[in-house]
């Protein structure tokens, strides 16, 4: 398909860090041998829960330079982890040297962004006798951590960019929503390249807030299975840098897909509604119909809802021929990361022709009348899609392509 | 980018809607600081308007002006809601619960915490399926708002809602960001002109501007520092005068915007 070569959207390169390891490397090699990143959760202040989580280990480890100390938080720190591998921030750097820096955008995605640090200082300013808090600690930063922006604020700074910057937030379609955002964003001259990406991490407001909808899973998730019981929560980092049409792209942004379910806060519509204009869209964007997608990465969260209402959705849609996998069972459920990590998934998959694999499942629901991949066996995929479903009933659904 | 607006409202405390800024502007009346009166958003369900946060009430007493004066079913507009905090009564109590043993966050309280709330109950009561996002770039939230709501509005050419509102921060929280009143204004954008048409922007990057146009109406000038939303005044007061001039906002996106009657 002919896409207007100003119009089109290329990715120069993209890089994601998560419980399966840091960079591309780590995560491809587990995606492939069908090694799970998640285990019980360990995380301080959070081990009543019985739910299990992907978690980032070597965040503990990242020290935050001198002249970036002032975003110093979890998440932040798990960014910068994220920025520091495959190169990418070299990628960067060479858009920057070629277009100017005020010319590259950074639009990141998150849910819960340094939230963290607002827990801390609640917690450490507690008067223990009033049970109220007078005031909040001196060391604690407000704007260059919690506030939702402070991600893209953070890697903005961390990159040298002087451009257009914007954070989306809308729950668990955050980073893919991104894609969007820049794709009109280069379209309309704004920006000649875009870092996109998205940064969530784990913290006690999403772990204590889903065990409290019970979406939790108290056992590993079980995307698609008869017996899953809900999300593991994962954190993790991802980023791409996105350009107009270029010789140096390795994939193409297809099409892409945006809706709302107008129906709930935190259940999703029961037939999918939103979901199946979503991807209409982005069909109807790429110039594609339902068969050209060789591979579909669901949102598929793991809990009873999401993915009855998500299939249901693809059914009506493709029929039962499309080849989809939930990776969540690998990853855990990254809220505001999901887009970025699991549009890295579709750019493997593409890249290695293969059919990543629907992890943890042992007995597919019957309800799911679905071509779910139970083995991952080597397949020519020429277009991929990916879903991404966020609180609130905002959904997003892109499709890529290897560069021409 | 050039696109529409076929309504347009504001609100502050003292400032109910556009009527009552274009008699402040035109210097009929000076604006008073007032106490927030608690709305009822009447297109919520009964049970949700009733535990409507107070972001929420801000965003709908926004976008609810907006529908009464719009000329189109708003079902067909896409919408951009940005806010710089998103909310701040929500965090705190999120905060709060966890400083306590059982460390219980409502289910209610989690899910009203995600910045997109208002854009989610807004969907769920308009029926709109159409694309909603919700941003933040800080103090930028405005300016970054308008134009992710031009750019889609010209780039998709689908008429575009934005909702750009900030509500007061409680304490603790207030002495680590300063906003003191809430203040909201909402756009309705069209990516052709109409009869209903009541001014036109055509939106330029312009990275040499360095500072915003200033707040003409000296009763509104002090409203800019206590709500980084207010940023929107200068634009507002050139549409409510019927002015045709430009309007610069400064920033890592710093735009001049032309306004035409």
């Amino acid at each position: 398909m002919e896409i207007e070569k100003q119009m089109q959207t290329d990715i120069i390169d993209f890089t994601l860090t998560t419980s399966l390891g840091q960079g591309k490397s780590a995560n491809l090699a587990k995606l492939q041998s069908g090694e799970s990143g998640l285990s019980p959760c360990a995380f301080e202040g959070a081990t009543s829960l019985q739910t299990w989580t992907g978690e980032v280990h070597a965040v503990n480890d990242v020290t935050m330079p001198d002249h970036l100390k002032a975003f110093d938080c979890r998440n932040n720190r798990l960014a910068l982890l994220g920025l520091e591998q495959d190169s990418f921030m070299d990628r960067v750097a060479a858009a920057a040297r070629e277009f100017g820096p005020h010319r590259v955008g950074v639009i990141m995605g998150t849910s819960t962004s340094g939230i963290q640090q607002t827990e801390l200082a609640y917690q450490t300013s507690l008067d223990p006798e009033t049970h109220g808090i007078a005031s909040l600690p001196d060391w604690y930063r407000y704007r260059e951590t919690h506030n939702v922006h402070s991600i893209s604020h953070f890697v903005r700074s961390a990159l040298g960019l002087e451009g257009y910057t914007l954070t989306i937030s809308t729950a668990c379609s955050s980073s893919a929503k991104v894609f969007a955002s820049a794709a009109r964003a280069l379209a309309s001259g704004a920006c000649d390249a875009v870092v996109v990406g998205g940064v969530d991490s784990l913290c006690l407001t999403t772990l204590f807030g889903f065990n409290s909808l019970q979406l939790t899973s108290p056992e590993v998730c079980r995307p698609c299975d008869v017996d899953r019981a809900g999300i593991s929560i994962g954190e993790a980092a991802g980023f791409a840098l996105l350009t107009r049409q270029s010789d140096n792209a390795i994939a193409t942004l297809a099409g892409y897909g945006e809706s709302a379910d107008a129906h709930h806060m935190s259940s999703p519509h029961p037939e999918g509604k939103g979901a199946y204009l979503a991807m209409r869209s982005a069909l109807q964007r790429a110039q594609l119909a339902p068969s050209d997608i060789s591979y579909l990465n669901l949102h598929g969260t793991g809990t009873k809802s999401n993915d009855y209402a998500e299939c249901t959705a693809i059914s009506n849609l493709f029929g039962k021929t499309v080849p989809c996998s939930s990776t969540k069972g690998f990853t855990g459920h990254t809220l505001g990361a999901c887009g970025i990590v699991e549009s890295s998934v579709c750019l493997f998959a593409l890249q290695h022709q293969f059919l990543p694999l629907n992890l943890n499942l042992q007995n597919l629901d019957p309800d799911i009348d679905a071509n779910i991949v139970v083995k991952s066996d080597a397949s020519s995929i020429e277009y991929a899609m990916t879903n991404s479903f966020g609180f609130g009933g905002n959904n997003s659904s892109l499709i890529f392509r290897l560069a021409a | 980018m050039k696109v529409h607006i076929d309504a347009i409202t504001a609100y502050t405390p003292g400032l109910d809607d556009w009527t009552s800024l274009k008699a402040i502007v035109n210097g009929e009346a000076a604006f008073v600081p007032g106490e927030d009166e608690r709305y009822q958003p009447e297109m919520l369900p009964r049970n949700e308007r009733r535990r409507a946060t107070s972001l929420i009430r801000l965003a709908f007493r926004l976008a609810e002006g907006i529908r009464a004066d719009s000329s189109i079913d708003l079902t067909q507009a896409a919408s951009v809601f940005a806010s710089s905090g998103g909310d701040y009564d929500v965090i705190d109590a999120i905060c709060t619960a966890l400083t306590t043993e059982e460390k219980f966050v409502s289910p209610t309280l989690f899910h009203n915490s995600v910045h997109n709330s208002a854009a989610g109950y807004w969907g769920i009561a308009s029926g709109s399926h159409q694309c909603s996002t919700s941003i933040s770039a800080f103090d930028d939230s405005f300016v970054m708002g308008l134009i992710e709501a031009t750019t889609y509005c010209t780039v998709e050419a689908q008429p575009t809602l934005l909702v750009a509102y900030d509500i007061a921060v409680p304490e603790p929280l207030l002495e680590k960001r300063n906003i003191s009143i809430p203040f909201g204004i909402a756009l309705l954008l069209q990516p052709v002109a109409s009869d209903h048409t009541i001014a036109t922007l055509e939106l330029e990057f312009a990275p040499e501007v360095e500072t915003d146009t200033v707040v003409v109406t000296p009763s509104l000038q002090p409203l800019v520092v206590k709500n980084p939303i207010a940023r929107a005044l200068p634009l507002l007061e050139a549409i409510a005068r019927k002015q045709d001039r430009i309007v610069n906002y400064a920033g890592e996106s710093a735009i001049r915007v032309e306004i035409a009657h």
